[in-house]
């Protein structure tokens, strides 16, 4: 599976927040999107994720179930974390679990993902307890254990590690990891690195200004092989 | 289970452990009602004559009141961009959406009418016929109600909004629903024909509801 951009243009009313972008991200690989804050970080992911539709250019993917969208292939975690306060910690991931799977068949071994799930995140002492209660961080370690409970090959991740302390933002890159070697493609927003092996970064330029956005591609500056961590 | 099910079980567990937002329509229900005599006097036959009608329009604003919530808390949270992201179509997890409010407010309202009926001197041979004109004309409060609140959904204090435009649209399932009782009443042959266009609003708004929601969803979550 291939996931291509081809001279991806996204506007935001009168801006144009990325203009005349083209990479592609094959099976096994991560692709860190950097950049100074406004750079269209979020705004690429969200029109991968098909919420926003470019303006022109397009974002597909090759290799895949031919009548499957990127949507439908995709995980994506985002600012807020999909979290349900009233629900417990566990049902939230079960529902996540049911509602995303990709086959009806999908819905067997469930509880034994969410264990999983939840083991891996370090969520089990909180797994009866609802969301309302838990802090920022372990609200971040639930919406991130989503990724664990459904497969999907398409992960969409913006700023994965806010709010996570040193020991959780080594899990989620160990989870990252085994993702990746499972074949699954990986994109994320982040401003620390994640520290994932032999993972691209793409930087983004500085959102153009209105009366700027016709001198064409400047954001094209992807850097191949070049690890995200120093 | 299928995801359309599996959404409509987790909004309906959601209402029901927040309790906040039926016990809110239900207290506001019975408030308005309860008021009413208070400002119009103790005169039985007119209360006993305008009944019906003081109920509907309660029913309405007192479903009104529980509306703006139906995408908003998923949007707060992050929920609405993952649930487009599923393999339900958006229009089939809206219309989840919109059954789950019917179940939780439509039909708890429609169930407490004979009760609040007393409070008004309502006829009770009537209120079978009224009960029964609601809980076929609320789901399309339900059902319209849902576009209102997916159009207003990143509107601050969008309630105020969502009434203007929402209530004019529930005009026809008020009218033919009095029309209905009206007919009970009187013992003219208007009942099944009444019941029939409220039936077919009901239909018609679970059609288009839907459909409408999703691409004003679409829309709002760019």
């Amino acid at each position: 599976m291939r996931l291509v951009a081809e001279n991806l243009v996204v506007t935001r009313g009168l801006r144009t927040i990325i203009d005349g972008l083209s990479f592609a991200v094959s099976a096994g690989e991560a692709l860190m999107l950097t950049g100074p804050n406004g750079a269209g970080k979020t705004t690429l992911l969200r029109a991968i994720a098909g919420f926003l539709p470019p303006a022109s250019g397009r974002v597909h993917l090759t290799g895949g179930i031919e009548e499957r969208t990127i949507a439908e292939e995709c995980h994506f975690v985002g600012h807020q974390n999909g979290i349900k306060a009233q629900l417990t910690v566990a049902e939230n991931l079960s529902f996540w679990g049911a509602y995303l799977c990709s086959s009806p068949a999908g819905t067997t071994g469930l509880e034994d993902r969410v264990a999983v799930a939840l083991d891996r995140f370090g969520l089990e002492p909180l797994a009866g307890i609802p969301a309302a209660y838990l802090s920022a961080g372990q609200k971040r370690r639930a919406g991130l254990a989503r990724l664990l409970v459904s497969e999907r090959p398409i992960w969409l991740l913006d700023e994965p590690t806010a709010s996570l302390d040193t020991d959780s933002a080594a899990i989620m890159t160990s989870v990252a990891s085994a993702h990746l070697a499972r074949g699954g493609l990986l994109l994320a927003a982040t401003h620390l690195p994640l520290g994932l092996a032999g993972a691209r970064e793409l930087r983004l330029g500085a959102a153009a200004l209105p009366a700027q956005s016709t001198h064409g591609p400047h954001d094209e500056r992807a850097t191949d092989g070049e690890g995200a961590t120093p | 289970m299928s995801l359309f099910t599996t959404l409509l079980f987790r909004d309906l567990q959601l209402a029901l452990r927040e309790g906040g937002a039926i016990g809110t329509a239900l207290g506001f229900y019975l408030v308005v009602v309860a008021l009413l005599p208070l400002g119009l006097g103790p005169d039985l036959k007119l209360l006993a004559r305008i009944a019906p009608g003081v109920l509907w329009v309660a029913l309405l604003l007192a479903a009104l009141l529980s509306l703006p919530r139906m995408f908003e808390a998923d949007h707060e949270d992050g929920s609405l961009e993952v649930i487009a992201l599923a393999r339900l179509p958006l229009e089939l997890a809206a219309a989840a959406k919109a059954l789950a409010h019917w179940i939780s407010t439509g039909i708890p309202l429609a169930l407490l009418t004979p009760f609040l009926g007393l409070l008004l001197n309502l006829d009770a041979g009537v209120a079978p016929v009224l009960v029964a004109t609601m809980l076929i004309g609320t789901p399309a409060v339900s059902f319209v109600g849902s576009v209102g609140a997916a159009a207003t959904l990143r509107t601050r204090r969008g309630g105020l909004l969502l009434a203007l435009l929402v209530l004019p649209l529930y005009v026809p399932t008020l009218i033919f629903g009095i029309s209905a009782v009206s007919a009970a009443t009187l013992g003219h042959g208007g009942l099944a024909p009444s019941l029939l266009i409220l039936t077919a609003i009901s239909l018609a708004s679970l059609v288009i509801g839907p459909i409408a929601a999703a691409a004003a969803l679409r829309v709002q979550m760019q």
